[in-house]
């Protein structure tokens, strides 16, 4: 397999790329400013047979077209909303993502981003560190066992959301696209009613042209001014602008971010609240995560490659 | 207020006159809740007189029946002693390592704390301040917060709390807590306790050194008295080996700090998450450099929702007191 092409989108991550480079011809995007059109300066578009990309930088239309012999697409991520499916199932390159391995990394982040801002553990971390302590006490912060969680999407993610925060006591509701036969959470069919009806908005569904944008003004003023907002999904999940004046405003309480719609900037107006808490999109970025998705992404174009079936396919 | 009023109140005042409390220095639920506290009692406030301490408790002496106290503030025995009439101590502490209980239990004086009050909110900050310190939360809110995200590329990686090995020390209220907690996040639960406890099913072990070597994360969720004084030390530390990680929700002193300092600089372990501190507000200035650490300000307990409990607690144990019945929340002195 050491002649097959494969062209990699973006870093990623070390592992992967030294992976990448052991089993096959490894092309790096950036080496050529990432254009593509740079790179077919330089390269055939023959050459690639496989693409790796990631949330940064996905697969889209103009990269499938540059590439006659694109036979499949390995992604580093679990969502898929940075590739071009339509144009895949077009074209039958195959398509494979890196589910379950991240579910409990992404989880994990989910509720410490709860308590990070109920319990406003990074403002207090700061707090101590320029020495207020010493004058005053920091103040009091807001209970996080036994509340109401709402959770956006109940699919693996979210599940596993839920599952942790039960065991802190909490009521648990979700709006989906359709009620799943199998939880035991309350459902509901309007995202309105589940904003109303929780303090805490957790946003855990696949980012699809239904769902951008799908917490808005509306949702976020039912969430209400003691409601904060926990978004592990996409930025384009979340009216920014909306949650930034909501947040000035005080008409929303708090907010947990590790996506925004045009990573990596974040709206200014958030970095100096007190009740947000901001992550640089690390939901899976963990030593043992990152290296369990780079050898999933190594098994599928192996497995594609010597013509054994996908272990993750999505198309 | 009209003149009838004020005739009425005072009239009350003095034919019902609300029972005398005294407090040595403020607790946290005094300076949220002193309206709500005042209308039932009146306080004697040590900390507001111009008089030494000696000679406001001896002024007060006969009419003291009750001291409000808290986690940090001692009621030694000198204090007792000089209060002849002294009957209750109630504190707005689960810890009772500030109080003379020796003396209470020899002069009959009952003790009444929080209990179990606290154990969800103390619990839900050891798991906040772990999966902070691992997957490094408030170190990436701050890489974002000082534009380093644009500028810099990508944080550097966290570790994954599934699957590791939590060892609790203590598995009382809060210990079992933190355990509940943790569970459906993977963590596989250990502990060591005074005594082994049947009703739960995690792996025993008898003594800390062990449980440190057998686990990748130690949370201290255990009471501060003579046998857990430093009871985290170089020893324990070293066989907590260089993945592991250590939360304080305890006391600071159960933890030698100078040795778990000096492990965290040299990377003998990974990092910690810390409520509570030796010489608190003081945190030793090197933990304050390190980005492995995560840093709270003695406060697993400070929710309003929780206040609010612990102040009608609070009226609840003294309205008990004075009235003759029996404790809401005691503590069992006869040990």
């Amino acid at each position: 397999m050491k002649s097959i092409g494969v062209l990699m989108t973006c870093p990623m991550h070390k592992y992967l790329e030294q992976q990448l480079e052991t089993h096959f011809n490894l092309f790096k995007l950036w080496h050529c400013n990432s254009s593509i059109t740079e790179f077919l300066k330089t390269h055939q578009g023959n050459t690639i047979r496989a693409v790796v990309g990631d949330t940064n930088i996905g697969v889209d239309a103009e990269l499938i077209a540059s590439f006659p012999n694109l036979e499949i697409v390995a992604s580093y991520s679990v969502g898929l909303d940075k590739i071009d499916l339509r144009k895949c199932e077009e074209k039958g390159i195959r398509v494979a993502n890196t589910p379950d391995v991240l579910t409990d990394d992404v989880a994990d982040l989910a509720i410490g981003l709860i308590l990070g801002v109920l319990r406003r553990i990074c403002a207090s971390d700061v707090y101590v560190r320029i020495g207020k302590w010493k004058d005053a006490d920091f103040g009091l912060a807001t209970k996080f066992s036994g509340k109401s969680v709402g959770i956006v999407g109940l699919g693996r993610i979210g599940t596993a959301i839920a599952k942790r925060a039960e065991a802190f006591g909490c009521s648990i509701s979700y709006f989906s696209r359709s009620q799943k036969p199998f939880a035991n959470y309350k459902f509901y069919s309007n995202i309105i009613d589940l904003a109303t009806s929780c303090q805490i908005l957790i946003v855990a569904c696949a980012l699809t042209e239904e769902t951008r944008h799908i917490i808005d003004r509306e949702v976020i003023d039912a969430l209400g001014p003691k409601g904060i907002l926990i978004n592990i999904g996409r930025g384009a999940h979340v009216d920014e602008t909306e949650l930034v004046s909501a947040l000035l405003e005080g008409r929303l309480g708090g907010a947990g971010l590790d996506v925004y719609e045009n990573e990596p900037e974040v709206p200014e107006e958030l970095l100096g609240l007190g009740n947000v808490v901001l992550q640089p999109h690390v939901g899976s970025d963990t030593v043992e995560t990152s290296d369990a998705m780079a050898d999933l992404v190594i098994s599928n174009l192996k497995a594609h490659f010597s013509n054994k079936p996908l272990l993750t396919p999505v198309i | 207020m009209d003149c009838n009023g004020y005739r009425q109140e005072n009239h009350d005042q003095n034919l019902f006159p609300k029972p005398k409390v005294l407090v040595l220095e403020p607790p946290p639920v005094f300076i949220y809740h002193e309206d709500k506290l005042s209308q039932k009692f009146h306080f004697l406030k040590a900390w507001d007189s111009p008089l030494p301490l000696d000679q406001f408790l001896t002024t007060h002496a006969h009419s003291v029946q009750a001291i409000l106290s808290h986690g940090s503030c001692p009621v030694t025995t000198n204090t007792i002693r000089l209060l002849p009439s002294l009957g209750l101590i109630v504190t707005t502490s689960a810890g009772l390592d500030q109080i003379d209980l020796q003396e209470c239990r020899r002069r009959g004086v009952s003790v009444a704390y929080a209990g179990s009050l606290f154990s969800a909110d103390v619990a839900d900050i050891a798991v906040g301040l772990l999966i902070d310190a691992l997957r490094k939360i408030s170190a990436g809110n701050r890489y974002v917060t000082q534009g380093l995200w644009a500028n810099n590329g990508d944080f550097s990686l966290g570790s994954k709390l599934g699957g590791r090995k939590v060892g609790i020390v203590g598995l009382g209220s809060i210990g079992l807590e933190v355990g509940k907690r943790l569970e459906p996040f993977g963590c596989n639960i250990l502990y060591c306790s005074r005594n082994k406890k049947s009703s739960v099913s995690y792996p025993y072990y008898s003594n800390v050194c062990e449980l440190a070597a057998n686990c990748e994360v130690l949370i201290i969720c255990c009471e501060l008295n003579e046998q857990t004084r430093h009871v985290i030390n170089k020893e324990v530390l070293l066989a907590l080996g260089k993945k592991g990680l250590i939360i304080n929700v305890g006391r600071g002193a159960i933890i030698d700090e100078q040795e778990m300092v000096r492990c965290l600089m040299q990377g003998e372990i990974a990092g910690a998450g810390l409520d509570v501190f030796e010489n608190e507000p003081h945190v030793p200035s090197e933990l304050i450099s390190l980005d492995n650490v995560v840093l709270s300000p003695h406060r697993a307990v400070h929710t309003e929702e929780t206040l609010m409990a612990l102040v009608d607690l609070v009226i609840g144990n003294l309205e008990a007191f004075f009235s003759n019945k029996p404790l809401l929340s005691p503590v069992l002195l006869d040990k």
